[in-house]
């Protein structure tokens, strides 16, 4: 006696992609359908609300009537200056940390990352009791070159570094560990000595994850609050960049802060889009 | 410690690795093609790697032309950078960013050539080796044929003086293999340094080396020109690789009594000691009925166990005193109804045996 559920319906389209996918059944369960709906609307709802309440009739205004124009400019020259600084001493650190080997690797390792899941606050603190005036660095950049750091641009940069650095370390240093690592035995073998392997064949070859990384630490870096406000403050036209203005206008001028939200998230979508071939098609970030 | 004074290269050397061990001695004279044959896991690449400076010895050393390269007890290691080495990887490795006149001219701009003299360096060897019309494709663009000629080309324009293969001709399809084959036999041909040919296969070592080692588990146990090889292999694993029957056992006079039981008459009246003895599938006979006995021939039952079609002749697997692989026409198989299970005789006759010491200096 065999026992069978009865059948279901199958259509031929349904049919076709199963055999396509050859795979089984695709159909969402019942219990897995609800939170996921539920999800997906507790994303999307508050962009739609921003799209909802911009005042595109008079945008422009809105916009050029703040302090709009500078927070942004300084908003991107501070994130470009974040990713230079980041590539320029980053990727060095990924490679020591993906290539090399030494007592307290890990912990090394460890300490990178920490920025990654430290509440950036907390980084503004810590930039603040080093950097700052009295800081146990800060002391002495004052004393010796009369160099003050906090609520300067440089600490805007400092703080945006602190906190977006770490992507670009993380995802290079992950390209750099699953590369192939016989094309530098290649290279060696063809006399090029190991600072010539690294400039060129390691760096072209993990120049997608390089690519991946940068534009993670710029976007990171873009949208960076906590440890700017803390470090840097919100001088306008100094160290008040986009989201610190955003946060303001709410107060002041919600328009404008809604307007400059849009413009934040114009900027977010491009660079998802340009990251699309990593993270639009699923699987893994590293 | 032989050879030490020899222009070659001379490994004279022990590399562990984890649990395993590979231990040789050999040297290779400028101009020669030693091949290096063995199976997988058998340390071939391992040697490889330590000559060209990747893998550091862990005992003994290494050196060419009389330079040492690597020595473990002076503890003297030349980078892989610095060895006048050029190295034809098992997948070529061409380097996929850069063009085949890039991957070409790295070697000599890495050595310290200008741009425009590594250009032009590049342009020699890939006029040389027929590649001009690819200069501009990418590695991917590539065929197996060509890839293999351009890593040819990016190992040869480094000026080396020593050149390392490893199966450079694996990654190909049988097709193009035979082509590319006499084409590297050529270029072999031209090369002044030493050249060490890595390979799993007898016909890559036998067509393209002067000189052949047989290394197994890490040791050499058999070192001879592929002729010698390819009539006496030492080993079942270049038996199998050269088709060949082989039986160990113990001569006296003209009978040898087989290791794994059975008897041969051979031909040879004067041997005494272990020997092998090989056999050709071809040279055997099989039959239905008991053939007449003769102090010329061997004759003995065996059951067949298994039955492969090869090209224009039928492979029989037999088993018996001794045991051996047969070739047969498809027409004796039916003429004489062969299945599993059938009980056949086989002849050999004593002077289609080659009989060989088993030399001692291959310990195991």
């Amino acid at each position: 006696m065999v026992t069978l559920t009865s059948p279901s319906r199958l259509t031929a389209r349904e049919r076709a992609r199963r055999a396509a996918r050859g795979g089984a059944s695709r159909s969402v369960p019942a219990p897995l359908l609800a939170p996921a709906l539920i999800a997906v609307g507790f994303l999307v709802l508050p962009l739609a609300g921003l799209l909802i309440r911009t005042p595109w009739s008079h945008l422009w205004a809105a916009l050029s009537g703040s302090d709009a124009t500078q927070a942004l400019v300084l908003s991107l020259w501070t994130a470009t200056a974040t990713t230079a600084i980041s590539l320029a001493i980053g990727v060095p650190l990924a490679w020591v940390l993906a290539r090399s080997s030494f007592p307290g690797q890990r912990l090394l390792r460890a300490l990178v990352t920490l920025p990654l899941v430290l509440p950036p606050v907390v980084g503004g603190v810590a930039l603040l009791l080093a950097f700052g005036r009295t800081g146990f660095v800060g002391r002495y950049l004052d004393s010796w070159f009369g160099l003050t750091i906090p609520f300067t641009p440089l600490a805007v940069v400092m703080a945006e570094t602190f906190v977006a650095m770490p992507f670009l370390i993380i995802t290079v240093e992950g390209a750099l560990r699953s590369a192939d690592q016989g094309f530098e035995e290649a290279a060696a073998t063809l006399g090029a000595k190991r600072m010539t392997v690294f400039r060129r064949v390691t760096v072209p070859m993990v120049a997608p994850s390089l690519g991946a990384g940068a534009v993670l630490c710029w976007a990171r870096a873009l949208g960076e609050f906590g440890a700017t406000i803390t470090f840097a403050g919100s001088f306008p036209g100094q160290t008040e960049t986009m989201p610190i203005a955003v946060y303001y206008a709410l107060e002041t001028d919600p328009d404008a802060a809604i307007a400059l939200s849009l413009v934040l998230l114009l900027v977010s979508v491009i660079v998802l889009v340009s990251l699309r071939d990593r993270w639009l098609r699923g699987g893994s970030v590293s | 410690m032989r050879h030490r004074g020899s222009d070659g290269l001379v490994v004279d050397a022990e590399v562990r690795r984890g649990g395993f061990v590979l231990a040789v001695s050999l040297t290779a004279a400028p101009g020669q093609v030693l091949g290096v044959l063995g199976p997988n896991g058998s340390g071939k690449s391992t040697l490889l790697s330590a000559a060209a400076g990747l893998t550091p010895v862990s005992a003994g050393r290494i050196t060419l032309a009389g330079q040492v390269m690597d020595d473990a007890e002076e503890g003297a290691f030349v980078e892989a950078s610095g060895r006048p080495v050029g190295f034809v990887f098992q997948n070529y490795r061409l380097f996929p960013h850069l063009t085949v006149a890039e991957n070409v001219a790295f070697s000599p701009r890495a050595r310290g050539l200008g741009r425009q003299a590594a250009r032009s360096a590049a342009r020699h060897w890939l006029e040389r080796l027929g590649l001009t019309d690819l200069a501009g494709r990418k590695p991917d663009q590539l065929s197996g044929g060509q890839a293999q000629r351009v890593a040819l080309a990016r190992a040869l324009a480094g000026q080396p003086a020593l050149l390392l293969l490893d199966e450079p001709l694996s990654a190909l399809d049988a097709g193009t293999r035979l082509d590319v084959q006499a084409e590297l036999k050529r270029h072999l041909a031209d090369f002044t340094g030493p050249c060490l040919l890595v390979t799993h296969d007898p016909i890559e070592a036998l067509v393209l080396a002067d000189q052949v080692v047989v290394l197994e588990g890490g040791r050499i146990v058999q070192e001879g020109t592929p002729g010698q090889i390819a009539r006496q292999p030492a080993t079942d694993y270049v038996a199998k690789l050269v088709g060949l029957n082989l039986y160990a056992g113990r001569a006296d006079g003209s009978q040898v009594e087989l290791t794994a039981g059975g008897a041969f008459v051979i031909a040879d009246r004067e041997a005494r000691g272990d020997v092998l003895v090989a056999v050709r599938p071809s040279a055997m006979v099989v039959s239905g009925e008991r053939p007449w006995p003769s102090s010329a021939r061997n004759t003995w039952p065996a059951t067949v166990t298994g039955l492969t079609m090869l090209a224009d002749r039928v492979r029989l697997d037999l088993e018996g005193k001794p045991s051996a692989l047969v070739d047969v026409t498809p027409a004796a198989v039916a003429e004489l109804s062969l299945r599993p299970g059938s009980q056949v005789w086989l002849t050999a006759k004593a002077t289609d045996l080659e009989v060989y010491p088993h030399a001692d200096s291959q310990q195991r």
